[in-house]
């Protein structure tokens, strides 16, 4: 069994990610004029509970931060600061400090006061807060031991009579004035302490006994009632209390032990401790019945003594040492379901009933997640791979086999199909995450972008809950990143130019995801100036992108954005300019199976939409061969597939061809000779060629042999072991146990017609 | 003798925490997510003692303590209030609310089981 408290730990930085989500989301809608109390109160609970979890694990940084923007948070709850944008702003900025403490702890890393510093000195001058320093944390950070013997302390103990037995029960009459001082051992260390307590104690849930029991952890007590004020049985209110107490305490403690005891009744009862005096102890008194602590066996019926051994939670049966007596203890089960200490991926189950759990003798589960250690999930997720290979395998057998359709194996075969398949999408599902985390960062990037280029810029998100695979999440943040930043920084125009150009000052750039048609599409827009053409097209060829005379479309200097070394800025900016452009955006893009595109009006703004599959681990691809090899193209990079006539091919040259399809033209690739496999063929009439379509609109055909099949297949990456390989994108397993090389059509293109793609495009070929 | 204790708390992380230190202590955890979870998980069980957080969603710990005590049968639980702060007025407040003691973040475990057979027994 792990350390809990690692688990515990490891929990709370999960836990942090979700309050710091919260906390964007409340920011957010303060930002948008939201000034409901709970919209502040979730702001402020976020942080508050940050620094609850921080102080327990000793957190200092984060603790100390998060305490000041708490108290800033307080100010807003209480309705003492009102903020404004600016203040907004600035909280948006602490909020994203504080995210930076919660990882930098996490990872066992520091953050500079170069950056907490001065947002804290900010905020407090903004709220109107005195510059507290850190004395204000009376909040010490107590680092947690569960190691502690508490047995030894506070069980063991027997539990004590300290009411008397009715039935000795003294009458009013005898029990006048008998308040006495009284000490079984001879020493005169110790308390005397008088305690009267109001109705008001009653009420708040104190009980006496308890407290007494919790004196007598000090030392060896007696304990003397005073029973006088209790009225005959008519009388008698059961809401009041009649009774007061006389405690002697022998002790070596300080007084302050004695008065903590009486910490959380203090107020509710007449209270006096005095030191007891030297003198030898008085005598006793003959009525009531004084009980000295030690003395007391426990009633039988008060059972054994509290049984307080520290146990790791999970083990559930202990001996408990060094008290043979003592009952076995049976631990609870531990709440949560939890796995290792390395968990690292939360599952929640969204039908999960978090109110209404129900309860008989076993602890509640505050909501039906289960953490799973991550490498079990992708160890499902090849094993899914793997069911896919064998149920292929298997339906190629049967195939052979020559089994009729009708037949019981074959319609059996049929449902182990569609059953594969919805294992597959279930657990593609597992790995599934909404993309909001990635959203939120963006807005992070927006706030810090806008503000080095001294533009206002608002973010909008939709779609948010969109699910995507956990490690297209991962892979699209520098991609998204860097076209957020290309948003502000190239897209948006200066709050000068946006009055005079009469469009709001503030530029908007709006995130959206959504699923359509079996693929994710993610859109980065923004409401800027659009893309200039004819600065992009100097600039291209300026740059020697392009012919001077090249004739190109809009779309066709949309996409010049994508070429590598591209850049528009006249001057570099610190911000996007860091010559790393559109064209490593898009090959992260195409590296992840995806596409994007650019559509851009002028004055309206541009989009850029990327689209990319749900899964990294299956593919629909089409199975075919060339030159005695069989390769797998990814189906979404295809367009249709057709038989070529003789007068669909045009000849370029001695060995480049183009194919006329309905009016425009497009290369043609022979991809047996591109891969090496054979030198180009004379003729490819009669072929069969793959249209396939490039995210820029170009096209290309793709010339093979034969078409065998169209099928999902399992993706078993490459790069491991061959490190990238041009125009392939990965590899996988057929049916008959043969390995497939899936290609990377878009590499594939680009690295074959790179040099006259551009330069001669289609409809410039014409004639 | 082994306490039954109901915890809430809005953080996970406190919830996991009080579960460790209540079970490492020899007792019976239940934890609950928030006031009106509270409510809900005492309608099955029977509590020695009740600890709650102040700030959470739909019912804070005032409510939720006030709720507690106007119904006869839990009327006498004690519960302790967790807080961050140590503030005087703060525990009025508890107080006003009927609170038993209270226990201030980050608690340390033999403290909190302390405080719980303070007012439990």
């Amino acid at each position: 069994m792990s350390d809990p408290m690692a688990e515990i730990r490891a929990s709370f930085f999960i836990e942090c990610e979700e309050l710091l989500e919260s906390l964007q989301d409340g920011l957010q809608m303060m930002d948008d004029g939201d000034t409901d109390s709970e919209t502040i109160n979730v702001v402020f609970r976020a942080v508050h509970s940050i620094k609850g979890g921080a102080g327990a694990f000793g957190l200092d940084d984060l603790v100390r931060f998060a305490h000041r923007f708490e108290t800033a948070m307080d100010e807003v709850r209480t309705g003492r600061f009102v903020p404004d944008a600016e203040a907004i702003r600035l909280f948006f900025a602490c909020a994203d400090i504080l995210g930076d403490l919660v990882r930098a702890a996490r990872d066992e890393e520091t953050v500079s006061e170069d950056i907490t510093g001065p947002a804290l000195e900010k905020i407090d001058v903004l709220v109107g807060l005195e510059e507290e320093e850190e004395e204000e944390l009376d909040f010490t950070p107590a680092t947690l031991s569960f190691d502690l013997d508490i047995g030894g302390d506070l069980g063991g103990l027997p539990n004590l009579p300290v009411l008397p037995d009715l039935s000795t029960f003294p009458t009013a009459s005898e029990t006048e004035d008998e308040i006495t001082e009284f000490s079984p051992v001879g020493g005169a260390k110790g308390f005397q302490v008088i305690f009267k307590p109001e109705d008001s104690l009653y009420a708040s849930g104190n009980e006496p006994l308890y407290l007494f029991r919790a004196l007598r952890d000090l030392g060896d007590i007696s304990v003397v009632c005073k029973c006088s004020a209790l009225p005959d049985l008519d009388h008698l209110n059961p809401d009041t209390g009649y009774l007061s107490w006389v405690v002697t305490v022998h002790t070596e403690e300080a007084e302050l032990s004695v008065r903590e005891v009486f910490e959380f009744v203090d107020g509710l009862c007449l209270l006096e401790i005095s030191p007891l005096s030297g003198r030898a102890p008085a005598a006793l008194p003959d009525l009531p019945p004084a009980i000295s602590a030690p003395a007391t066996p426990p009633k039988p019926e008060q059972a054994a003594p509290t049984p307080l051994v520290p146990s790791p939670p999970i083990i559930p049966d202990i001996e408990m040492p060094n008290a043979p007596s003592a009952p076995v203890v049976k631990s609870a089960p531990i709440a949560s379901v939890s796995d290792d200490a390395e968990d690292e991926f939360s599952l929640s189950s969204p039908n999960a009933t978090s109110g209404s759990t129900k309860t008989t003798g076993t602890p509640t589960q505050p909501r039906a997640t289960v953490r799973v250690d991550l490498e079990r999930i992708d160890r499902l997720v090849n094993l899914v791979g793997e069911l896919v290979i064998n149920q292929a395998m298997l339906s190629q057998s049967v195939a052979e086999a020559g089994l009729p359709p009708n037949s019981p194996v074959s319609t059996g075969l049929e449902e182990f199909l569609q059953l594969t398949r919805d294992i597959q999408e279930s657990v593609m599902m597992i790995r599934a995450q909404p993309i909001k985390s990635l959203f939120q960062r963006m807005g992070r990037i927006v706030r810090e972008s806008s503000a080095s280029v001294g533009k206002e810029v608002r973010l909008h998100t939709d779609g948010e809950n969109t699910e995507v695979d956990k490690t297209v999440i991962e892979r699209l943040a520098d991609p998204l990143t860097h076209m957020i930043r290309n948003a502000v920084d190239h897209g948006l125009e200066s709050p000068e130019t946006r009055l005079a150009a009469g469009k709001p000052r503030e530029g908007h750039v709006t995130l959206t995801a959504q699923h359509r048609s079996g693929r994710i599409v993610i859109e980065v827009a923004d409401d800027g100036a659009g893309i200039n053409r004819e600065r992009v097209k100097e600039k291209a060829i300026e740059k020697g992108l392009i012919p001077a005379d090249a004739q190109l479309s809009e779309s066709d200097i949309d996409n010049l954005l994508f070429l590598p070394g591209f850049s528009t800025a006249s001057a570099i900016s610190n911000l996007s300019g860091r010559g790393v452009g559109m064209d490593v955006v898009r090959s992260s893009i195409q590296s992840l199976g995806g596409r994007i595109n650019i559509t851009s009006q002028e004055g309206k703004g541009t989009t850029f939409s990327i689209s990319l599959p749900l899964t990294l681990a299956v593919l629909d691809g089409m199975v075919v061969r060339v030159a005695d090899e069989t390769l797998v193209v990814p189906l979404n990079a295809i367009l249709e597939t057709l038989t070529l006539t003789d007068g669909d091919l045009k000849a370029l040259g001695p060995e480049t061809h183009v194919v006329q399809i309905r009016g425009g033209f497009v290369p043609l690739l022979d991809l047996g000779a591109e891969l090496g496999y054979r030198s180009p063929l004379d003729s490819y009439v009669g072929g069969i060629v793959l249209l396939i379509g490039q995210e820029d609109g170009n096209r290309a055909a793709l010339a093979v042999d034969a078409i065998e099949d169209q099928r999902q297949v399992v993706i078993k990456g490459l790069e491991g072991s061959y490190g990238r390989v041009p125009g392939i994108a990965a590899a996988t397993i057929l049916g008959d146990g043969q390995i497939a090389l899936i290609l990377d059509p878009m590499d594939l293109v680009s690295q074959a017609s790179g040099r006259t793609k551009i330069r001669q495009p289609q409809h410039s070929l014409v004639g | 003798m082994s306490l039954e204790v109901l915890a809430v708390d809005d953080s996970r992380t406190m919830r996991d925490m009080l579960n460790l230190a209540l079970s490492s202590a020899g007792f019976t955890a239940h934890l609950a997510e928030d006031g009106v979870h509270g409510l809900e998980v005492l309608e099955d069980i029977e509590p020695d003692v009740i600890i709650t957080d102040i700030n959470m969603p739909r019912m804070d710990g005032f409510g939720f303590i006030d709720a507690v005590r106007s119904e006869e049968k839990w009327s006498r639980i004690p519960i302790l209030v967790l807080t961050t702060e140590s503030a005087d007025e703060l525990k009025a407040k508890a107080r006003a609310a009927g609170a038993t003691g209270w226990i201030v973040k980050p608690f340390d475990p033999a403290k909190l089981v302390k405080a719980l057979q303070m007012v439990a027994g």
